[in-house]
């Protein structure tokens, strides 16, 4: 079935003629139709506007190609990133029917690549959680277990890849929303290094950990996507002007004199046995494969999650100041301006997003700011310190992508500080601003049914040719990616 | 740095957000427990560590000063919760 190729798949059949951008597409279509009532991974999507660009991408293939290297391929976006003329939510209630009247930086770059960008994928409001029960339009299933939730906050992202709705698609990390979703729904996620991918057209969560990636059924996927969403671009002043390599090109399988690290402060209690005895069975898969593994510190690593609170909600804010009703939301009235801003946020924000914007506004008050905030900004130098030493001697560090497989919808919704807890293995990437990915490492063997299992490897600033080459050799000697939920074919 | 100074209906009133009598209640009691987690941080030796605000930290970023595209007036407005004359309403500010 086409929805179920992957993009390497699908562009070579399409160069071949073996089928049509169209039927692509509609394949994708079709099993939204029937599996999407039960996983939600979307809020909308328009079938008419996706089926154009389809037949557009149909022409330009009949017309021989144009070595664009996404012609052709239905890629899916979170509802945080900016499409023009389509809706944008950020899965919250506070933006009404608002439009995008732009494309985000990713958007054009997708579609100067030839892609079918479609649909508006669920996710925990204004990207604030780890479930995607925080979204104001209902829960995303997992497709492995529908009483599960998918990870978040890019839940919708990793369940429409993972069910097959679309052949990949874009999400955004600020903690973890890229990485924890992928690994909890069997698929692979990629979070670059910070300045890689232009933020522009992302709505703002934490301007300084905020980056968009990819989430694919293989590792190739997420090379080819990567290569085309990287680069400098002037609207975002964080985005770094270095050249984008080859990603593809550094899949070579060949990991002779790579080092990889394993934390120790990373076997924390609390991890899952299986999930412990998935991971050690891909250290060893590794050193079959021929990378060395050598043991680092991250000495700091137990404030990550209090140090990612503090300058995570101070930036939020910050940035969500700008939901007041002026210029957009669904407006409140109020006696003077001041009631009315404060009616119309207190309306249409969720409780999640109350209560980071309370912790963000606290810990940058009058008398709080340098005991929290500047006191977390230093913890911070220490966290990336930490890493950049590791670095020093290993290639990149190996860890699991969360302490258990997906939880049950609910179970630790009533109690925030255990769902942040449970971001505890990605959250430092985002902090150190180095690049991540996840991907499937095995299942679980005491549940039924079975749950994906994710594994972490973390890499050197600007050093994903060497994250993918060993997420790569990885995968295609343990062959967990071929794997597919029973509801995405049944 | 105490968790019991916190007050909630201040800091609501600094984030211009309207929060109901019960919505204060869970979110001063949710704020208290985290506040706690957080205190964590005081136990780190962080003397003479400068601060780190951006990862990778880019100074002097500017662009050619030529005319560009932007959006027009129609765009920027059309998510305007009221407009007129192409601008945005917003109640009195002055009296």
């Amino acid at each position: 079935m086409l929805n179920q190729l992957t993009i390497s798949e699908l562009t070579t059949k399409l160069a071949r003629g073996e089928t049509s951008a169209r039927q692509t597409l509609q394949a994708c279509l079709d099993q939204i139709q029937r599996v999407d009532d039960r996983v939600h991974a979307f809020l909308s999507h328009d079938a008419a506007d996706a089926l154009a660009q389809a037949d557009a991408a149909d022409q330009e293939l009949a017309g021989g190609g144009s070595g664009k290297p996404l012609l052709g391929v239905p890629i899916a976006i979170k509802d945080v990133i900016a499409v023009k003329n389509q809706p944008l939510n950020c899965a919250s209630k506070i933006l009404g029917d608002f439009i995008s009247p732009y494309d985000a930086a990713v958007i054009e770059k997708l579609r100067a690549a030839g892609a079918v960008v479609f649909g508006r994928l669920n996710m925990d409001e204004f990207a604030m959680g780890s479930s995607t029960e925080n979204s104001a339009f209902g829960l995303t299933r997992n497709p492995w277990d529908l009483t599960r939730i998918p990870g978040g906050s890019s839940g919708g992202s990793a369940a429409a890849v993972a069910a097959d709705e679309c052949l990949a698609s874009l999400g955004s990390d600020t903690g973890g929303s890229i990485r924890q979703p992928a690994a909890l729904c069997g698929c692979v996620g990629l979070k670059p290094t910070y300045g890689r991918v232009s933020r522009y057209g992302l709505v703002a969560f934490a301007s300084s950990l905020d980056q968009i990636g990819p989430f694919t059924k293989d590792v190739r996927d997420a090379a080819i996507l990567l290569g085309v969403l990287s680069g400098h671009d002037l609207r975002d002043s964080t985005s770094v002007a270095l050249p984008v390599p080859d990603y593809a090109a550094a899949l070579t399988g060949d990991l002779k004199g790579l080092k990889l690290g394993l934390a120790r402060e990373y076997l924390v209690d609390g991890l899952d046995p299986e999930v412990k005895a998935a991971v050690n069975a891909a250290v060893k898969q590794y050193e079959k494969l021929g990378a060395e593994i050598v043991e680092v510190s991250l000495p700091h690593t137990e404030y990550a999650v209090a140090t990612y609170y503090i300058v995570a909600t101070a930036e939020a804010s910050a940035n969500l100041a700008r939901f007041d009703g002026v210029r957009y939301c669904e407006r409140v009235a109020g006696g003077d301006l001041i009631e009315m801003y404060s009616r119309t946020r207190g309306a249409g924000f969720g409780p999640e997003v109350k209560r980071r914007i309370i912790l963000g506004t606290y810990v940058l008050s009058g008398g709080y700011h340098d005991a929290y905030y500047l006191r977390a900004q230093k913890v911070r130098t220490l966290i990336r310190n930490d890493f950049l030493k590791a670095f020093e001697t290993v290639d990149a560090i190996l860890t699991p992508t969360t302490p258990t497989a997906a939880f049950k919808a609910g179970e630790k919704s009533g109690d925030p500080l255990q769902m942040y807890l449970s971001d505890i293995f990605t959250i430092s990437c985002n902090l150190a601003g180095i690049c991540g990915l996840s991907l499937p490492c095995g299942f679980t063997g005491n549940t039924q049914p079975r749950l994906p299992i994710g594994l972490q490897l973390l890499g050197k600033p600007f050093g994903e040719e060497t994250l993918l080459k060993l997420a790569h050799a990885y995968e295609q000697s343990a062959g967990w990616h071929k794997e597919k939920p029973p509801l995405a074919s049944a | 740095m105490s968790a019991a100074e916190f007050d909630i209906h201040y800091v609501a009133q600094l984030a211009r957000l309207s929060l109901s009598p019960e919505e204060e209640g869970t979110l001063a009691s949710q704020l208290t427990s985290i506040l706690g987690y957080i205190e964590k941080l005081k136990e780190a030796d962080v003397t003479g560590v400068e601060p780190t605000a951006h990862a990778f930290p880019l100074v002097n970023i500017t662009r050619p000063d030529v005319v560009s595209q932007s959006l027009s007036t129609e765009a920027a407005l059309r998510n305007a919760p009221q407009q007129a004359n192409g601008l945005f309403l917003v109640p009195k500010i002055v009296e």
